[in-house]
């Protein structure tokens, strides 16, 4: 290789000069850096304790009150004005009816706006404000949900205080939650795996449902169950929606009329007699557990299902 | 860009069909038209703004290795995904010019680019086997184009001819996930080819593999090119100069963004360049 033509690189300016000694130039200052390492990770410490301290005594409270009252008999039971023979049997049947159909209805309109906004929609400026709000909706405060549900469901579609008009008020709810799971799920597939599709004359549908659908699945399962203990927790929207406190029936169809578990346990605590109190905490512990139930079912299904690309 | 005097020791003809004085546009050495399965005229790109081809016009020779060289940032990855139309799904993307395969413009209105990549295979820079089984991986495109013919055949058709069949034989039902990053790449390979397609892109296939994958590799693209059109990006010269017939030199400056510089048989091309930067690029002056 010839250099004819070719400039030697030059470096400009040169090295500053070497110090007489470097111990000279630096000061470690050891023990303070060191001191304020520890105090930072002290006040992370305590701050974490003030969290779990709170829950300790909460939980506490909450099982050395209601475990006595929790039997076979409470769960079987339907409410009643005597303490003693107070259930939960129609809060259960009638979370479980509105939970049922809360998710038959957010799941498909979920994964299908997530599916849009993914994979087909441009950067218009009509899909950016869709976008940004999405996100909004998921930050509304759920008394919203329920006026909305009032108005729309229980009044014009004049579906009354029905199992199906709370589904839909809780679908409305967690739609959003579903959609940015969702969408966080899809995202995560690399595009590699995409292009490998196309590569091969696979169509955009053929490339959703054999690649993205299948692989995005275990995040949109979880995204799901996670919208769903979420409503199921949820007072708020019922008690606006006009779901009933005091039921001596279980619901069997969706037009009837209901109660669910956070409506029974918030009538409870609202009553003068104590022992209505302490089997409001029996009634925490079960929505409790099956929140924990479903949470712990997320993560499994998350690590069980995960794929390695 | 005068390029054409004294190149006759190729024993190609020199062809050039413009004869007006434009000379970016004109085709430099290469094949002749008949040879040519796929021709690229007068290509310009657009990345919404940004400008990525710039008239490149090539035709690239039938059942012969070609390779794409030039800097990062060139546009030879541009210019071999403009080959299959994968750059249509990139957003913003303009295209100007024709590219013909086998004499009818992918570029047409009214022609799929979903068509045109059945029959333009693609092999990309990091194996990208779908998370299913061998299996599925080879049957995925047939699937999804309507094969009729015996899978069980097609699957170990593919394999062999991609050089695997023998590693992987009795593992039929193994995640392509579970293989090296070698036998990956020549899964992928062996999924391009079950297509039967007429034209090979790779894109910088070897660049994340191992010394001996990339050997096996390079064997492999010397045994498809009895079969298949092959077009491969490289930023490695002496991968270029060892696998490729024809060899395409690709440069962007401050003024033209993507630009063929030079193009022509690779032996004579490595030995006595015509244009002043494509010497400069192969002697390891810049880039």
């Amino acid at each position: 290789m010839s250099a004819i033509g070719v400039g030697e690189a030059t470096i400009k300016g040169g090295t500053p000069p070497p110090p007489a000694s470097a111990e000279e130039m630096f000061r470690p200052n050891m023990s303070a850096r060191k001191a304020k390492g520890y105090i930072f990770s002290g006040l992370g410490i305590i701050s974490i304790l003030i969290g779990i301290g709170t829950l300790v005594v909460l939980l506490g409270d909450v099982l050395i009150r209601g475990l006595p009252w929790l039997d076979l008999q409470f769960l079987d039971s339907f409410d009643s004005r005597f303490a003693a023979r107070a259930g939960l049997k129609a809060a259960l049947y009638g979370t479980a009816y509105m939970m049922f159909f809360t998710i038959l209805f957010a799941l498909p309109l979920g994964i299908m706006s997530a599916i849009y906004l993914e994979e087909y929609a441009g950067d218009s400026r009509l899909n950016r404000f869709i976008e940004v709000n999405i996100s909004n909706l998921a930050g509304v405060p759920s008394i919203i949900y329920g006026l909305l549900g009032l108005q729309v469901f229980v009044r014009w579609f004049a579906l009354e205080r029905s199992v199906l008009a709370g589904s839909l008020t809780m679908a409305l709810l967690v739609l959003p939650i579903i959609i940015v799971a969702a969408r966080e799920a899809i995202r995560a597939i690399p595009s590699s795996i995409r292009d490998a599709s196309f590569a091969v004359g696979a169509t955009r549908w053929q490339t959703i449902r054999y690649h993205v659908l299948p692989y995005a699945f275990p995040g949109i399962l979880t995204g799901n169950i996670l919208a769903a203990s979420r409503a199921i927790g949820e007072t708020a929207p019922l008690i606006t929606i006009g779901a009933l406190t005091f039921v001596l029936f279980t619901p069997d169809d969706p037009m009837d009329t209901f109660t669910a578990l956070p409506i029974v346990i918030f009538n409870w605590t609202s009553k003068a007699q104590a022992e209505f109190h302490d089997l409001a905490a029996a009634g925490i512990i079960v929505l409790m557990a099956v929140l924990l139930t479903m949470n712990s079912v997320a993560i499994w299904l998350r690590y069980r299902l995960r794929k390695r690309f | 860009m005068i390029t054409l005097n004294g190149s006759n020791k190729t024993g190609q003809g020199n062809t050039m069909l413009k004869t007006d004085n434009s000379p970016l546009t004109t085709y430099q050495e290469g094949a002749e038209a008949k040879d040519a399965i796929v021709e690229v005229s007068e290509l310009s790109l657009w990345y919404g703004a940004t400008r990525a081809l710039t008239d490149v016009s090539l035709r690239f020779p039938r059942n012969k290795v070609t390779a794409l060289i030039g800097p990062s940032g060139c546009g030879k990855s541009t210019l071999l995904r403009s080959i299959n139309r994968m750059n249509d799904l990139i957003k913003g993307v303009r295209t100007q010019g024709t590219v013909m395969l086998e004499g009818s413009d992918i570029y047409k209105k009214g022609v799929d680019p979903v068509e045109v990549r059945r029959r333009v295979g693609m092999v990309f820079q990091k194996p990208n086997p779908f998370p299913r089984s061998i299996k599925e991986n080879i049957l995925y495109g047939a699937k999804v184009n309507g094969y009729k013919g015996n899978h069980d055949e097609l699957i170990e058709w593919s394999l062999k001819k991609a050089a695997l069949w023998n590693e992987v034989k009795d593992n039929l039902n193994k995640s392509g996930l579970a293989l090296s990053g070698g036998q990956q790449q020549r899964l992928c390979i062996a999924r391009a080819i079950a297509l039967q397609p007429e034209v090979l892109l790779m894109d910088e296939p070897a660049s994340a593999l191992d010394p001996i994958s990339t050997l096996k590799i390079e064997d492999l693209m010397g045994e498809l090119v009895e079969d298949y059109t092959i077009i491969i990006v490289t930023h490695n010269m002496q991968q270029a100069a060892r696998v490729s017939e024809y060899t395409g030199f690709m440069l962007s400056d401050e003024k033209i963004r993507g630009q063929l510089v030079e193009f022509g048989r690779t032996a004579a091309m490595f030995s006595t360049p015509k244009d002043k930067r494509t010497e400069d690029y192969i002697t390891g002056r810049f880039g």
